[in-house]
């Protein structure tokens, strides 16, 4: 779900609701309009070019003036009623919630890290493209751009945000209904802005806090030799340079953080669905999926290929 | 009413007392000083704004075609979801290039163009007030077409979007020198559309003919006149964001936009759209400017709401420079602030919505003939007042933050650009051609032209709106299939391909009319604006005597004895200085002739703006270049006199 036309938060409702005021409104506007242009094109229409001028009517002049001016006060009237209307839905989306689960999104060419915010540190939860939340608790976003700017964007749940270098911007909603909302960076960022997207997973609370749980804890360590050596080619083939691994020796944050992947949906940005065989492709060479990715083609052996792919698989 | 009297092809009234020899030989003598020089030296010296103007919009319409190739190719790879017939470096330059192209060496340039060929005709002047600046303009445009079009099949075309955004157009995320082509390009426009609108404002002030006073000058002239104040104001913002600090943080390491050294990435955000909304505004008044004359040629009376026009004319520039910020309401901009912006964004649609109301009341007041000059007029009023219905819709804070980068976007400023720039242009050139060339263009290929044009623009880019709401983001090279937006991008593929068949009907109506077309003669429509009175294609001096003005429809209205200024030398080219305010006629001037040095400087600027990307010490290359440049045409200039004042009086002057 990812559109205008599928509201799930009282925010996206709100504009919703706008939107088909002004398209009622300004639909019936254009008609009346195009009517009136071709009514008078076609009934008053001449066949053939005349060299005659029509005669200056001053009864008629008068009448016209008055139909004229009419129809600009009709117009100053409904753009009156628009910003009224407008400004009720604006300062209603203004009001931010004073609780709220707060979460930290930053937007890097091209994927999504996110922070779900805790007083204590430690407890900080780091993930990446997938952002579960709670259904009827208000939560706000504060959004940074890592490198250039991006746009945080899931049409069904409010509109979209600018993550701005140099700013921290924010942006609230909440999630009505249980469900998996599409959302996409919406200003151009570069060469893979196409295939930026990322996934509201909004859940009832008891199983959002059962996530939360389950996600803060570090995987376990593997224990079947074919997944130990699919850490260990993680650890050294150069994953951890830039990827991080709750509970292993990789903390890197250049990349998306990997604790848990076997648990998404989806790989590379919300853009593919998270198979065994769609992340052994998209490790052997990821500029295949998407042209111009930061992340490199590591060389390995098809058995190392296997191992890796089967070792992030298995931290569910 | 009844008819106006018939007009010989010189403009002078049937019963002047000179007798037709003497008329040819003055129109032989004009001629031999007015006319350009011989062979390719002539055309690359001309100072002649018809000249000038006619290479203007041949090229400017050919940048349109290239921009519409560019676009034909993006539709193809969005047909279909995934599609790879593009990959997404390829794209993002395509779509850049467009944008570029389509604002910047485009619809800017043939707008200005059209007010430069034709604003003298219409207000009676034989050139532009600064002929030798009109040339350097039309050469700066010239080579920053070719530096666009040379660096685009080098692999170097900018590709960090139309308004390139930092700091994804910095030096950080944009080595290399794609984007420094677009910024140096940028540069060069903004220089030549100052050159036009200078002329635009000073020719229309100073030249008009005796009599042509502000309230009866013609609504085109009128909004070309609103056009150049918006320039000039304009320009100078983008050509500071672009040279002067986007350049400049890309060639020597100024940090404008980096927030990392205290420089601010939203800046040029507001640099950007201060000259970028404006901008939409410069290519829609000049189009409104053709609307006004067709509408009363084809209705067969003079518009209704003259003043009303005017001022709504005046009212859309003023506003047009405080609405920038709605290209903005996704950023960090006060909540409150944005509600102004949407205020102002919502009152323009006044004036907008007053010109549309004018036009239709002429209609109903008239007798429509639906020429195609007249249908484009239509079609344009079908398309525009949509676009113009999504604009206030986008002016709000709240639905913009869901359509703002999406294709909702996208269908809104094509049905605007579209809708109130290119379809009032073709209506233009279905009008004006014969004026230009002394040929008709046909009107079967031209209805055809209409048919496919008005189908192939809606079923484009109405499917977008939808596109947009679902959740489509601009920009994008390509769409997975489990976002269901392959079907409607299908419809608008097929739409495009719609519109490229139109436009080849219009581009072999052209060639086929242009040696083959009906001849024309002086006035083929019956309309009532000076360029009518002179013969079709106009002579190199345009008027053999100024003509003397006592209405806003000279052809129509004209004077028991229209009276024509005599007494302008016929020696030299010598033009006639009016009043600002009344057109008195103020003092004779000798207007420039023929010279090398424009081409010449304008070559010396490309150096100096390719050169930059290189090296920053081909500005002073270019700078000593420029400055033989400059004397040489220094020289040339102040060999000649300048102005003398004549004698005035409150009738027509005869001068001595």
């Amino acid at each position: 779900m990812h559109s205008l036309f599928d509201p799930s938060s009282p925010q996206a409702r709100a504009v919703a609701g706008l939107w088909w005021w002004m398209l009622a409104v300004g639909g019936t506007v254009w008609l009346i309009v195009i009517v009136a242009m071709l009514w008078a094109a076609i009934t008053r229409r001449q066949r053939r070019l005349s060299s005659d001028l029509v005669r200056l009517d001053d009864t008629a002049h008068v009448r016209t003036e008055r139909v004229v001016t009419i129809a600009s006060g009709i117009t100053v009237a409904i753009l009156i009623a628009f910003l009224a209307y407008d400004f009720t839905v604006g300062h209603a989306l203004a009001q931010h919630p004073l609780r709220a689960l707060t979460i930290d999104v930053t937007g890097h060419q091209w994927w999504w890290q996110v922070l779900y915010e805790d007083p204590d540190p430690s407890r900080q939860l780091v993930t990446a493209n997938e952002i579960h939340v709670p259904v009827g608790v208000p939560i706000q976003f504060k959004l940074r751009a890592a490198d250039v700017i991006h746009s945080f964007w899931a049409p069904s749940l409010n509109g979209k945000k600018d993550l701005i270098p140099g700013y921290t911007t924010t942006l609230w909603f909440q999630a009505d209904t249980a469900g998996r909302y599409r959302g996409q960076c919406a200003e151009f960022c570069g060469l893979q802005h196409a295939k930026m997207a990322f996934y509201i997973v909004a859940e009832p609370k008891p199983k959002f806090a059962a996530w939360l749980a389950a996600a803060s804890q570090a995987p376990a360590s593997p224990s079947d030799p074919h997944l130990v050596y699919g850490q260990r080619v993680f650890l050294s083939a150069g994953c951890a340079t830039c990827h991080t691994i709750a509970g292993t020796q990789a903390r890197a944050t250049v990349g998306p953080d990997l604790t848990h992947l076997g648990s998404r949906e989806t790989l590379a940005a919300g853009t593919l669905a998270n198979t065994r065989e769609n992340l052994l492709r998209w490790i052997v060479d990821p500029g295949l999926w998407k042209p111009g990715v930061h992340m490199p083609a590591v060389p390995l052996s098809p058995p190392q290929q296997e191992a890796l792919a089967d070792y992030l698989e298995s931290m569910k | 009413m009844t008819a106006p009297p018939p007009h010989d092809h010189t403009g002078l009234p049937a019963d002047m007392t000179l007798t037709d020899d003497a008329v040819a030989r003055e129109a032989a003598q004009l001629d031999s000083i007015w006319r350009d020089g011989r062979g390719f030296w002539g055309w690359l010296t001309t100072v002649d704004h018809k000249s000038i103007g006619k290479r203007y919009i041949i090229t400017a319409f050919l940048m349109f075609i290239a921009g519409g190739i560019e676009a034909a190719m993006m539709r193809t790879q969005l047909a279909r979801p995934e599609n790879t017939l593009l990959g997404p470096d390829r794209y993002n330059q395509i779509f850049t290039t467009h944008g570029t192209t389509m604002m910047f060496l485009f619809a800017v340039p043939i707008m200005t163009a059209m007010g430069l060929y034709f604003v003298p005709l219409m207000i009676g002047a034989r050139n532009v007030a600064f002929p030798r600046l009109n040339a350097f303009g039309y050469w700066t445009y010239f080579v920053g077409v070719v530096f666009l079009y040379v660096s685009l099949f080098a692999n170097t075309g900018p590709d960090a979007g139309w308004f390139s955004y930092v700091p994804l157009a910095g030096p950080q995320y944009s080595p290399g020198h794609r984007v420094d082509v677009w910024a140096q390009l940028v540069t060069y426009t903004e220089i030549a559309a100052l050159c036009a609108a200078v002329n635009i404002i000073v020719t229309t002030f100073k030249m008009r003919a005796p009599g042509m006073s502000l309230n009866r000058i013609p609504l085109f002239v009128w909004a070309q006149l609103v056009v150049s104040f918006m320039i000039v104001f304009a320009m100078p913002a983008v050509a500071t964001g672009s040279t002067l600090m986007l350049a400049a943080d890309r060639a020597v390491n100024t940090q404008w936009f980096n927030p990392a050294e205290g420089g601010d990435a939203l800046l040029w955000q507001h640099i950007f759209w201060f000259f970028g909304h404006p901008e939409v505004y410069i290519i829609f008044l000049p189009a409104l400017g053709f609307v006004t004359p067709i509408v009363e040629t084809f209705s067969r009376r003079p518009v209704f709401g003259y003043t009303a026009l005017v001022m709504a004319n005046i009212t859309t520039a003023f506003f047009a420079f405080g609405l920038w910020v709605h290209h903005m309401f996704a950023t960090p901009v006060p909540e409150l602030g944005q509600s102004l912006f949407t205020a102002a964004s919502m009152l323009i649609a006044i004036p907008t919505g007053v010109q549309i109301f004018c036009w239709i009341a002429t209609l109903w007041l008239g007798r429509p003939e639906l020429r195609t000059a007249m249908l484009f007029v239509l079609g344009f009023i079908f398309t525009f007042v949509n676009g113009g219905i999504t604009g206030v819709m986008l002016a709000s804070v709240a639905f913009d933050k869901q359509a703002h980068d999406t294709f909702f976007v996208v269908a809104h400023l094509h049905y605007v650009l579209l809708g109130g720039g290119v379809m009032p242009l073709f209506g233009a050139f279905y009008f004006w051609f014969p004026k230009i060339v002394g040929r008709m263009l046909d009107e079967t290929i031209g209805k055809i032209h209409f048919w496919l044009f008005l189908i192939g623009v809606n079923l484009t880019f109405f499917p977008m709106h939808i596109l947009g709401l679902e959740g489509m983001p601009r920009r994008v090279y390509t769409y997975l299939a489990a976002t269901g937006w392959g079907p409607l991008n299908l419809v608008a593929t097929a739409g495009a391909y719609i519109i490229a068949l139109s436009v080849i009907a219009f581009l072999y109506n052209v060639l086929k009319s242009w040696r083959g077309g009906a001849p024309a003669g002086p006035n083929p429509w019956n309309s009532s604006g000076l360029e009518w009175a002179i013969p079709s294609p106009p002579p190199s001096y345009t008027f053999l005597h100024v003509p003397v003005v006592h209405s806003r429809h000279p052809l129509w209205e004209p004077a028991v004895d229209m009276p024509v200024v005599t007494g302008l030398r016929t020696d030299r080219r010598e033009v006639l200085l009016t009043t600002a305010f009344d057109a008195r006629p103020d003092s004779r001037h000798h207007a420039p002739g023929p010279s090398i040095w424009p081409l010449y400087l304008a070559l010396c600027m490309g150096v100096m703006w390719i050169g930059s990307i290189f090296s920053p010490y081909f500005v002073l290359i270019a700078t000593g270049l420029s400055a033989i440049g400059l004397v040489g045409w220094a020289l040339q200039s102040t060999s000649t006199p300048g102005t003398e004042r004549v004698a005035t009086g409150d009738a027509v002057v005869e001068l001595a």
